[in-house]
């Protein structure tokens, strides 16, 4: 019996049971090494790409289109050269403004909002609360002409204001995540509050905010990083005035203007793409607390 | 409580006054960037409007729909994206996660490393997938080395919407960590209790792992749809990119490259909108993505709705 368990492909296998036996013993450590050759493997596949491009932004571009995977020669002058060519400072510095400014507007506006729906007892508090899930699934395009004549109206298309003004009222993704942690908060805290005398404003300043610090940090960099890797705002109301691109905008036209250097390109591409991961390094932990936060769990 | 209780009626609606007081910055974004724009949407359709001027012109826009060609290419392009790229995103996304749970060393790493590339910003990661599937580049230069002649990716209208899954399924992140959270709630003690009964692994799968994920499951495609019929930049990038052309208001680049096999619904609705401005026709476009997107949506209320009533209700 033992030998039928053994030949089993590692993949069909149970979760190692303590047998004790020498085929038990056998079969676990060929799970064990199964599944982490499949991780090796598949690790490969997710760095790859990265790492491709890595190489390629490091070749000359007579051999970035040969297909070679590895430079004959390091030219580092590349990076420079991108930034010579471009306006990448320039797209830098929106992409930043828009970030930003989105995020600390959206934080403002929808903390309080967030607050008052796991919070606050009235009619209808169900009833927003699904009118936010509606909104934060509602595909941009589908209100993007009414919306852009909003802002024709305002002369304010052509700029970034477009994106960044409405975060003022309220962020449907950012409420929702909010509400989803704050409704975890114990009510006692609140109450506790209040009979000491604490207004309700108090009390989400000195008592929710500290207790809710992982989520808010969560809303934060998933806001920041929404808006740093944005695609379609930026190209429905600033494509049109090239002093306002993002790095998205830019990005996307750079290789039409720059013809088949692919090596440029790509080491363009690994310039936009390295704040977010260096990012990603540092707030591991908020990142993924956050995203667990958008299941469906109450 | 008794005390609460007594008090409730006239605390309620100061709560309900307070409430709307509070929550007014959103109520206003709500009327604002929701309802008013979909009723403009809904009175723009029946009219010609080029930005300059208005003109009703009844069901013309919508008649035009049944003989626009292309309206009807996107659609079935983005019905193609919601039958195989959500659930290979949707299966994958769930794959790995089971397997970072078999995992005993290196878990926190690996998890990592599986998490990384949904981070890359979308641009960014469709120019690098452009080159690095491009007809020399060196994906295809691994798949000649076993010998398989390996597609033109991007510039063959039968590989570009299997390139842009390889694309989805790369930055599989989120999904991951959804599912990684769900299966790592379900009861130790039901594996083990099924293990003495001498269930198989797959078996296992499919009586304890899958009814104990299966909310999870649900709201990972749904959203997964939703996000497929919003589907845009980077169908927009792989063909801009591939066929080597900017896009500029006014210019003549029609997305979709190559043959149309790119072109989404939500980005024939912009090139409609914002390139060719006839705003009224794009308009028709979108009322036809809202009412796609908002039955998945309503799914997605369902199911909210059965979870507030324990947890966000009034309690």
């Amino acid at each position: 019996m033992t030998t039928t368990l053994a030949t089993r492909p590692p993949a069909a296998a149970a979760p190692a049971r303590r047998t004790g036996t020498r085929g038990g013993r056998v079969r676990r450590t060929l799970y064990w090494i199964a599944t982490h050759a499949l991780a090796v493997a598949l690790s490969l596949m997710f760095i790859g790409p990265l790492v491709f491009v890595a190489l390629t932004a490091l070749m000359t571009d007579d051999q970035a289109l040969t297909g070679e995977l590895w430079p004959d020669s390091w030219n580092w002058g590349n990076f420079a050269e991108v930034f010579a060519r471009s306006h990448l400072l320039g797209w830098l510095g929106n992409t930043f403004m828009y970030a930003g400014l989105g995020t600390l507007f959206m934080l403002l506006s929808s903390v309080p909002v967030a607050y008052a729906m796991a919070r606050f007892r009235f009619r209808g508090r169900k009833l927003a609360f699904l009118a936010v899930i509606t909104m934060m699934m509602l595909p941009p395009q589908v209100i993007a002409v009414p919306v852009y004549l909003i802002w024709a109206r305002f002369e304010l298309t052509g700029t970034l204001w477009p994106l960044i003004l409405p975060m003022l009222l309220g962020d449907a993704f950012s409420i929702f995540l909010l509400r989803q942690f704050l409704i975890t908060i114990p009510r006692e805290y609140t109450e506790a509050a209040r009979v000491d005398g604490c207004s309700d404003f108090w009390t989400l300043i000195r008592v929710i905010l500290p207790m809710a610090r992982p989520a808010i940090a969560a809303v934060a960099l998933f806001q920041f990083f929404y808006c740093w890797n944005d695609y379609y705002g930026p190209l429905l109301y600033a494509q049109i005035n090239e002093e306002n691109w993002t790095l998205s905008l830019g990005l996307a036209s750079f290789r039409a203007l720059h013809s088949v250097q692919w090596n440029l390109t790509m080491a363009a591409t690994l310039l936009v793409m390295a704040p977010v991961i260096i990012v990603f390094f540092f707030a591991q932990r908020v990142f993924i607390e956050g995203v667990t936060l958008t299941g469906v769990k109450g | 409580m008794s005390v609460t209780h007594a008090a409730a009626p006239p605390r309620a609606r100061r709560e309900g006054r307070k409430a709307l007081l509070w929550m007014s910055p959103w109520l206003i974004g709500f009327a604002v960037f929701f309802v008013y724009p979909l009723v403009a949407t809904a009175y723009f359709s029946f009219h010609r409007y080029d930005l300059f001027t208005l003109e009703f012109t009844g069901l013309d826009n919508y008649r035009y729909f049944f003989h626009d060609d292309r309206a009807w290419i996107s659609i079935k392009n983005t019905l193609w994206l919601v039958v195989f790229m959500v659930p290979a995103q949707v299966l994958f996304g769930l794959a790995v996660a089971q397997l970072l749970t078999r995992l005993k060393a290196g878990a926190g790493f690996f998890r990592t490393v599986f998490y990384l590339p949904s981070l890359v910003p979308l641009v960014a990661g469709t120019v690098s997938f452009v080159f690095l599937m491009n007809p020399s580049g060196p994906l295809n230069q691994i798949i000649e080395f076993f010998g398989i002649a390996a597609p033109d990716w991007f510039g063959d209208k039968d590989w570009a919407k299997p390139g842009l899954t390889l694309l989805a399924m790369w930055g599989i992140g989120n999904t991951m960590m959804i599912f990684l959270a769900a299966l790592l709630d379900v009861p130790k003690h039901l594996y083990e209790a099924a293990a003495i009964d001498g269930a198989s692994g797959w078996r296992q799968f499919r009586s304890i792992t899958l009814p104990m994920i299966s909310p999870v499951l649900m709201f990972s495609t749904v959203t997964g749809v939703i996000y497929a019929l919003q589907y845009f930049t980077q169908a927009m990038i792989a063909s801009r990119v591939a066929a080597g052309v900017t896009d500029s208001p006014g210019s003549s680049f029609v997305p979709g490259y190559p043959e149309m096999s790119t072109l989404t619904l939500p980005q024939w609705l912009f090139h409609a909108g914002f390139r060719d401005f006839s705003m009224g026709y794009a308009c028709v476009l979108a009322l036809l993505l809202f009412a796609a997107s908002m039955i998945f949506t309503l799914v997605l209320l369902r199911q909210f709705r059965a979870f507030t009533d324990d947890e966000g209700g009034n309690r």
